[in-house]
């Protein structure tokens, strides 16, 4: 790539050909407000506060957008320039609603901070924040379009990276309203929950359906409460405390569960183990007698609701195994409430995400109910869970690391690097060759799986047998594997995969709908590393070792997909409607 | 046997929506009564460009030139004009200071007129294209595919004519098309901006229904030129003639060979569709244009990559509109430097404006370049209505600004209209008179731009709302000094942030309104006062008591019952019931009603 010599305010600095002016700015140490930029997304240009000024030209560009070019001065910084950006901010907010106290984004809303920023001690406009309805359609994301600043990032996100397009803009002008498709419900859309809008939103505009009241009203219940948390929640978590991504909090949590006054804590990294036991079993059973091929990944929520309304063609390929959360919640209600004697009518469980689907998710269908109660009671996101710790005063940092609670809480590595892109592939694979040669794999870190790569093809060796798999994450990074899957199948060949990986959001659920704010790829990189980190420290790296999965299934389940496994672990799947409207 | 006279009928929309299609064909009925249907050849025209004396009706060679023709008026036109070879006198046009009648080469709205671009529209029948042909038309295209002309040549010529494109900015067109000419790329794609969308212009409607293949050939001109084999008309659906006409003369070139496959047996081959938008004002900025033919949400995108380079499906795109095409054909017949010897040195050529407002001949004029608007206003256009006096002149529609009397008698080009804080755009040019109210008639423009801002960037989805909501309490009395400021901090940011052209000049009516009649604002805010009395919540109306003999003929005549009095006795107005309808102001015999 050709280097490219320009000054930033005066300064040099030299970056490859083909950077924004923004990037190039950053690299000397200016930052460049902007409201609708996202280093996620191709720019959209939209909110205007990005302007810069090129010396020797009258127009003002916008950073965003602009690819720097040779032996230019940006000037990013002087007063007209601030006045501008003032004046176009003032206009922004003037559409606002001025209700910081009460949004979701109190205190990390981006809008909040430029204000801060530029001063803004009074708008100048008249207000023109309409009454528009808030759409409260679907259980995951509320959205509430008075707040929204058009910066149509979530747009974008729908449409680019997660190629669902649920969201578009209708209207035009001042009446311009970023809206479920066609002006319907979100649940009328083919919305998938995965909340990479609310994850994107700059404001309080889309955010996740709150529900720290009813985990608190659990609390203050006669309910024995039973919490799991996901494997990329102790990544991320520590972010909303000032600690860095990446950094591992697992018994952090798990203490500050505890104070939060739960009754049990567990780890949806142990269900994870048990998923590898059933979908990895259904794997070996589908390619050694020849059953339907590829087998694909159905622990993503958004995914399976995506596969259900775009790829419907695809549920006899998809694995059965519920996805961890519901095989938590199943065994928590059945296994442990037997083995501890309680009454699982009176059992809460409670499950922390770094999802918004999977509020969706406890109720997506009538197989979610293994004790003949919800497996899963509520699901809070890691966002909501770090309010929680944040107002009962426990000083995160500072807590003492703790241990999950038997027979229920321990995980294998295999089970923690479920939470980045290629997790599920690794983990089932180091399974898999156990269960297919009955030899332990030698080296369990299968690379070819790992890495942010959009998609990832490779092949695995079990023994004689070699396995054909590809990892996908990002919606929009699936079709092109479906349509591979379809063709090779309506042209009678052999499918030109044994596994296929599916995560909604890029990266993982380490960047799921649900996790703390401010997630872009270098946040990823750093709990994609925190997420192998624990991995590599865990005593234990196979599924199947996990003494306590050899445990459930010796006292309880019998053998990987046994009839009582598919009973309270295995579920079904239909196909959905892209619109119910 | 030869035809003894043609008879034009102006087939434009304006002339067709008052039945010209019907003059047509009573004029057809009546030839065939009189029988002498050989003798005389009726042809259905494309528009004149005198909208205002319409429906018109031409008769050649005599020259007459009649106006405000009714299908009733066939008959004498053919019984007296083309077998008597008399002048019907009732029809003919009169000059309005001799009030004689004129034949139309003496009739002052077209003496100051040069028509390249409406070369044919009101001579040639848009629907044939040997009529086009025999106006020298695929002349040009003919000599690009028998090597009389290479791509090369075509850029000269373009380069030496100095074209500049018509839609606004005024980028030079030999430019544009060696950019693209000059990418390497599997697909190019030549497209035409015919998504007009200013208020009151249709210059590029008339060149469509008036002269269609003008356009088809310069499109696959700069398919030749730059190697694109495919184009797109992007016309708006609100213009269903010039839609029918452009389909009607794509087929007929289609048939002689000159659009398809091989044209004219050459290995060069130029096919063209017409895709048809949804009538959004920010279509006609180009790169929202392309994403409304991909089928997308008509939203500009930054540039660069300007559209010549990556525009239509990614792929290098030739976009010009309807006026920069019609102006390439005769270019290359003519030869560059022709074309170069009219306008101005920095504008060659000519300009087509849509003449409107309170004139007293609105209507179609095209003129050379560097013609002033004294010659425009007041020659061509024949001055103010009803003699009223002279207050400005708003050229570039709704992104324009005004031009005020002191520059009556600037050249207009490109280069000068933006000296004097305006724009050319396409050419709208709405003149205003003593009775128009600046802030009312700017209000007006911002309206349009509320309507028509895509909405996507900020500045100009919030800027001309607020703008709006601002002139909006400056017209209805409540104005405060400071939202002067305001207008001018908003119309800055707009200009300098939006990201497109749209966005970026639709501060300007507020701009520059500003800057030349800012006491009329200040007029509107300190005295609450409109001095051309159309900001009626500035109105009152007051019954002069001196004068009311208490007819009670206001009272009956007031549609809200707000004038009270006894009979026989002085009457008054309710101010807060008032509507300022105007009902009893003239319905008072005796002036007893004044405005205040």
């Amino acid at each position: 790539m050709a280097i490219v010599n320009i000054k930033i305010n005066g300064l040099p600095v030299e970056v490859e050909e083909g950077t924004k002016i923004l990037k190039a700015a950053k690299k000397a140490g200016v930052n460049i407000p902007v409201l609708c930029e996202h280093s996620d997304l191709e720019p959209w240009a939209a909110c205007g506060i990005c302007i810069v000024k090129v010396e020797g030209s009258p127009k003002l560009i916008r950073a965003c957008a602009t690819d720097v070019v040779e032996g230019q001065n940006y000037i990013t910084h002087d007063p007209e320039l601030q006045e501008v950006r003032r004046t176009v901010l003032e206009l922004i907010i003037s559409n606002h609603p001025l209700e910081c106290l009460n949004c979701a984004r109190n205190g990390v809303c981006e809008l909040q901070n430029l204000a801060e920023d530029f001063c803004i001690r009074e708008v100048p406009f008249e207000s023109g924040v309409k009454d528009l309805p808030r759409d409260e359609s679907t259980t995951s994301l509320v959205f509430d379009p008075r707040k929204c600043v058009n910066c149509g990032r979530c747009v974008q996100v729908c449409q680019q990276l997660q190629d669902v397009w649920a969201l578009e803009f209708i209207g035009r002008g001042d009446e311009t309203l970023m809206t479920a498709a066609g002006g319907a419900l979100m649940s009328e859309s083919p919305c998938i929950k995965c909340g990479q809008c609310s994850a994107h939103c700059p404001v309080g505009a889309i955010y996740e359906k709150d529900e720290t009241k009813e985990f608190l009203k659990m609390i203050g219940s006669d309910k024995h409460v039973a919490v799991q948390i996901a494997p990329a929640v102790r990544v991320a978590i520590g972010e909303m405390f000032g600690m860095e991504p990446g950094e591992i909090t697992t018994g952090k949590i798990y203490a500050a569960l505890r104070r939060l006054g739960v009754d049990a804590v567990f780890d949806t990294n142990f269900a994870a183990d048990l998923t590898i036991m059933e979908e990895g079993s259904e794997l070996v059973e589908r390619v050694t007698k020849g059953g339907i091929l590829p087998q694909i990944t159905s622990c993503c929520p958004a995914w399976t609701d995506y596969m259900e309304k775009y790829f419907s063609d695809m549920i006899p390929h998809f694995s059965t195994a519920k996805s961890p959360m519901m095989m938590q919640g199943a065994v928590t209600k059945t296994y442990y409430a037997e083995k501890m004697n309680i009454d699982p009518a009176t059992i809460a469980s409670v499950a922390i995400m770094p999802c918004t689907a999977k509020k969706y998710e406890i109720s997506r269908d009538d197989n979610m109910q293994a004790s003949g109660y919800n497996d899963v009671d509520l699901v809070l996101t890691t966002r909501e869970l770090g309010r929680l710790i944040k107002s009962a005063g426990i000083d995160f940092v500072n807590l003492p690391d703790e241990k999950a609670d038997s027979p229920i809480g321990a995980y294998a590595g295999a089970g923690t690097i479920f939470g980045v892109t290629g997790g599920v592939m690794e983990a089932a694979v180091r399974t898999a060759h156990k269960l297919v040669t009955g030899e332990e794999i030698k080296d369990v870190n299968i690379t070819a799986v790992r890495g942010a790569e959009n998609v990832k093809v490779g092949e695995v060796t079990l023994g004689d047998a070699k396995l054909k798999v590809a990892v996908a994450h990002g919606m929009a990074n699936v079709r092109d594997i479906m349509n591979e899957v379809r063709a090779a199948k309506a042209a009678g060949q052999e499918p030109p995969y044994h596994f296929i990986e599916v995560m909604a959001c890029k990266g993982g659920c380490i960047a799921g709908g649900g996790q703390p704010y401010g997630t872009n790829d270098v946040v990823r990189a750093k709990r994609t590393a925190g997420i192998y980190s624990d991995d590599e420290k865990s005593v234990v790296r196979c599924s199947h070792q996990n003494p306590e999965i050899i445990q459930i299934y010796k006292d309880y389940l019998g053998e990987p997909c046994s009839h009582k496994a598919h009973d309270l672990l295995h579920t079904k799947y239909q196909e959905r409607p892209l619109y119910t409207k | 046997m030869a035809v003894k006279n043609f008879v034009l009928v102006c087939g434009g929309t304006a002339c067709e929506s008052t039945k010209g299609d019907e003059i047509f064909k009573a004029l057809l009925k009546s030839a065939t009564k009189h029988g002498i249907k050989d003798d005389v050849q009726i042809i259905k025209t494309g528009c004149f460009g005198f909208c205002e004396k319409g429906p018109i009706v031409k008769v050649l060679p005599e020259e007459e030139f009649y106006v405000e023709v009714t299908p009733e008026d066939a008959e004498d036109i053919i019984a007296e004009t083309v077998v008597k070879g008399r002048t019907v006198e009732r029809l003919a046009y009169k000059d309005a200071s001799t009030k004689g009648s004129v034949s139309s080469e003496k009739i002052k709205f077209y003496q100051k007129q040069y028509r390249v671009v409406l070369r044919n529209c009101g001579l040639i029948n848009p629907e044939d294209i040997n009529e086009y042909i025999a106006r020298d038309g695929y002349l040009a295209l003919e000599k690009c595919l028998t090597g009389e002309l290479t791509p090369d040549s075509v850029i000269e010529h373009l380069k030496v004519s100095g074209l500049r494109g018509r839609g606004g900015a005024g980028f030079p067109t030999w430019l544009k098309w060696n950019f693209s000419k000059n990418v390497t790329a599997d697909q190019k794609y030549v497209v035409c901006n015919a998504d007009e969308g200013d208020p009151g212009a249709y210059m590029d409607r008339s060149t469509c229904e008036g002269d269609p293949h003008s356009i088809i050939e310069a499109m696959a001109i700069a398919g030749f030129t730059c190697g694109a084999d495919t184009g797109y008309i992007y016309i708006r659906a609100e213009y269903p003639l010039a839609i029918e006409r452009l389909n009607i003369a794509i087929e007929q070139a289609k048939e002689a060979g000159l659009l398809g496959d091989n044209i004219l047996g050459s290995d060069f081959s130029f096919n063209l569709e017409i895709r048809l938008g949804a009538g959004a004002f920010v279509c006609g900025e180009e790169t929202a244009l392309l994403a409304s033919i991909e089928g997308k949400r008509g939203m500009p995108i930054p540039k660069p990559p300007f559209p010549a380079v990556k525009g239509l499906w990614g792929k290098p795109s030739i976009i010009n509109n309807v006026e920069t095409f019609a102006n390439i054909p005769v270019i290359l017949t003519k030869g560059g430097a022709w074309f170069k010897s009219i306008g101005t040195a920095g504008s060659p050529g000519t300009k087509v404006f849509a003449l409107t407002g309170q004139i007293e001949n609105s209507g179609l004029v095209e003129v050379p370049m560097g013609t002033t608007l004294r010659d425009i206003v007041f020659d061509i256009g024949g001055g103010i209505k009803n003699g009223r006096k002279f207050k400005a002149v708003q050229t570039g529609g709704p992104s324009g600004g005004v031009i005020t009397e002191q520059f009556l008698d600037t050249p207009i080009d490109f280069d000068t209209l933006t000296s004097i804080g305006s724009m050319m755009g396409s050419g709208g040019m709405i003149v205003m008179s003593e009775d128009d109210c600046i802030v009312d008639v700017t209000k007006f423009y911002l309206e349009f731009c509320v309507e028509e801002s895509c909405g996507k960037c900020s500045p100009c989805r919030i800027g001309t709302k607020k703008m709006h909501e601002i002139l909006e309490k400056i017209t209805s009395g409540k104005g405060e000094m400071d939202d002067i400021q305001k207008l001018k901090d908003i119309g800055k940011a707009m200009k300098t942030a939006s990201l497109c052209g749209l966005g970026q000049t639709a501060a300007n009516p507020v701009l520059s309104t500003l800057k030349y009649f800012e006491d009329e604002y200040l007029e509107h805010i300190q005295d609450g006062k409109c001095r051309a009395g159309s900001c009626k919540d500035l109105m009152q109306y007051k019954v002069v008591t001196e004068k009311c003999i208490g007819c009670t003929v206001c009272a009956r005549k007031c549609p809200v019952n707000c004038i009270e009095g006894e009979r026989k006795a002085p009457h008054f107005i309710v101010q807060e019931k008032c509507v300022k309808c105007g009902a009893c102001y003239e319905a008072c015999k005796f002036d007893a009603i004044t405005i205040s």
